[in-house]
């Protein structure tokens, strides 16, 4: 069974974001006041082969602590679906 | 006393590394390639600077599932010497070989110019030539050196002594101004709980001819020899 993950990459709240630093600066001057906590992170999206939603949700956590995320630094979420929906 | 240095997809220092320790040093040294899986008989591994794999998704990640490194943490965890300079230190903490992490140059800017960086453990085998608090000037290349760890990792790695560099002014102090990239606490450089494994964000490979304008990268290539002479002289008696 094909199944789709939409997994998100963020900074962990104690790690310092320069590029959100620089994007909240960036909206402000563009006007947008009340802007805060501009926090930039990555976005993956994947298919993936398993016979169940446990199993797919397994192999992505897996492959999200492994590589896809650094766990000293960053936080990881997803969500799962069949894919073609 | 054989020397080897890595070969990664988009390692570009990898050159820098084998002349010096060809042509300064006149010590043997031979290339490996990332897709080996031993790293053969030798006595020291250089991982060199560069940007493997294009430094997607974070730099290092990719590489430090390469073959040949499996090979490296085998040679780490015998005791052997394992050096990480620049993309090389990325790779060695995205592998788990050394803590923490390098995150993006906290003002957002590639840097490359000279800095000073001062050694604060001088008892490893790739410092034992430099007096504790030496200033070394090196060159640094990078966009993503700047050093975290978390507070409970930092005060573990203060207490085994892991902080072998850090960012200072000429005069060996640590200022904001002398900190290239926003490290935490000014952590140019780290060591693993063994002090086996060292990676530092400077290129001493660079700093090993008058003509590069510092010559202080030496110390750390002569301490390595000195330490394995040493032992090979203890392993002959």
């Amino acid at each position: 069974m094909q199944w789709k993950a939409k997994v998100e990459v963020t900074l962990k709240k104690a790690v310092l974001d320069p590029q959100g630093a620089a994007v909240e600066k960036s909206l402000q001057a563009l006007g947008y006041d009340g802007v805060s906590q501009v926090r930039v992170g990555k976005y993956i999206e994947l298919n993936l082969e398993a016979n169940d939603r446990e199993e797919a949700a397994a192999r992505v956590e897996d492959m999200s602590r492994r590589l896809l995320s650094n766990p000293v630094i960053e936080d990881y979420s997803y969500v799962l679906q069949e894919a073609g929906l | 006393m054989k020397f080897g240095v890595i070969v990664f997809p988009g390692s570009n220092c990898d050159l820098d590394s084998y002349h010096l320790v060809r042509d300064v040093l006149n010590k043997e040294v031979e290339y490996i390639h990332y897709s080996e899986k031993s790293v053969g008989r030798r006595d020291v591994i250089i991982l060199p600077g560069g940007f493997t794999y294009g430094d997607y998704l974070r730099s290092g990640a990719i590489a430090r599932f390469s073959p040949v490194m499996n090979a490296v943490a085998e040679f780490a965890d015998k005791g052997g010497l394992v050096l990480g300079i620049c993309n090389g230190f990325q790779v060695l903490t995205e592998a788990g070989l050394l803590p923490g992490a390098l995150c993006r140059n906290h003002h957002l800017q590639f840097r490359c110019e000279q800095v000073f960086v001062r050694v604060d453990n001088n008892s490893l085998p790739f410092t034992l030539s430099a007096s504790l608090g030496k200033v070394l000037e090196m060159p640094v290349a990078h966009g993503d050196g700047s050093y975290y760890a978390p507070p409970e990792l930092l005060e573990e790695m203060k207490a085994n002594d892991q902080i072998v560099f850090r960012y200072t002014d000429q005069n060996g102090d640590v200022t904001p101004q002398a900190n290239p990239n926003g490290s935490l606490e000014n952590i140019a450089g780290v060591c693993n709980r063994a002090g086996n494994v060292v990676g530092l964000m400077p290129h001493p490979e660079r700093a090993g001819e008058k003509v590069l304008g510092s010559r202080h990268g030496l110390i750390i290539f002569k301490s390595i020899i000195s330490y394995l002479t040493g032992r090979e002289v203890v392993r002959n008696v």
